[in-house]
């Protein structure tokens, strides 16, 4: 398949697929959506630290904060791809959700309601940034669901072992950073902060087919940008016998 | 099943939501093509990759900026 070059945006894609709301604080009914887990009786320990703080004990609140701090901060980082931002949303999506606690409602997971007011805080902080400008990304590979993909060279095994970690980290951020944010933002959600595929469709105001489309494109595209650096490397004795079993293929031709 | 089928049903078996009937065929398909396993193998390692290792740090500081602040927003009332 040729390379073809297609233009992705962020503002645009979101719009088309999710109603205004989205860059606003989600709407409590909005929420009420969200389905509990299958199988899960037992209340999620959040919800007696959110009725402590509910209650005033504001010591609760900073236990919330310490166990969903760094992955709100990934996300923030993730989507607004700019680490002042990122600290901002942060600190905004906490104080909002400290401020809005009487509106969440319980059958909800705390933390899929603090991700999505992330989200959308982080939306309305790339917007104020870009004003007026689209956020756009030139793609040059174009992954399909149900097409093949081009690249199919085998991994070395642990593949990350051959990096030091700030190196291995630096390729892990240029990769996922090069992904459109549209399929960014899913394969975020959805398999780095572990929001099952409901919550990512409705965190995002997408349907559940289109999370799923995303996130197969998101992961093949992910895959075969990471396999220019963990790629199995021929060894010249593999290299020679693959020479000898083409000739061999050539000569019984 | 061909190599497209297999890969329409690929996030499915990653994320075990197929049925026994639906993984046997995958498996089939598996057994005869390398394509389609080095496809699987190093799909699911990238997603591994991706939620074991951390890239990007909490900066230094800032939960005890958030901290504050919280505490500011309290004093006006909580």
């Amino acid at each position: 398949m040729p390379c073809a070059a297609v233009r992705y945006t962020l503002f645009t894609d979101i719009k088309t697929t999710s109603p205004p709301s989205t860059i606003e604080f989600p709407h409590p009914t909005a929420m009420s959506t969200i389905q509990p887990i299958a199988g899960e009786l037992e209340p999620h320990p959040d919800v007696a630290l959110v009725d402590r703080v509910r209650g005033g004990d504001v010591s609760a609140y900073d236990e919330l904060v310490r166990k969903y701090d760094r992955q709100i901060f990934r996300i923030a980082q993730h989507i607004t791809q700019n680490r002042e931002d990122a600290e901002d949303v942060m600190q905004d999506a906490f104080l909002k959700a400290y401020e809005k606690l009487d509106q969440f409602q319980g059958n909800s997971k705390f933390y899929t309601w603090l991700v999505r007011i992330a989200v959308n805080e982080s939306l309305m902080r790339l917007r104020k940034r870009r004003t007026g400008k689209m956020v756009s990304i030139d793609e040059d590979i174009e992954t399909d669901e149900g097409s093949v993909p081009r690249d199919l060279a085998d991994w070395a095994p642990d593949p990350e072992q051959n990096y030091g970690q700030a190196e291995l980290a630096e390729i892990l951020r240029k990769t996922i950073q090069g992904l459109p944010p549209g399929f960014r933002i899913v394969f975020v959600l959805r398999d780095v902060e572990g929001l099952s595929t409901e919550e990512t469709a409705e965190t995002l105001g997408l349907s559940i087919p289109a999370v799923k489309s995303r996130l197969l494109r998101a992961r093949l595209q992910l895959r075969e940008r990471l396999s220019r650096y963990f790629r199995r490397k021929k060894t010249p004795r593999q290299t020679k016998s693959r020479e000898l079993r083409l000739g061999e293929t050539r000569n019984e031709q | 099943m061909t190599c497209s089928e297999f890969l329409a049903l690929l996030d499915d078996l990653i994320d075990d939501s197929v049925t026994p009937e639906t993984r046997a065929d995958l498996q089939l398909h598996l057994r005869g093509c390398d394509h389609c396993e080095v496809t699987l193998n190093t799909t699911r390692k990238t997603i591994e990759i991706y939620r074991s290792h951390e890239i990007y740090d909490l900066p230094p500081g800032l939960r005890e900026r958030l901290h504050a602040a919280i505490m500011a927003r309290c004093k006006k009332g909580c």
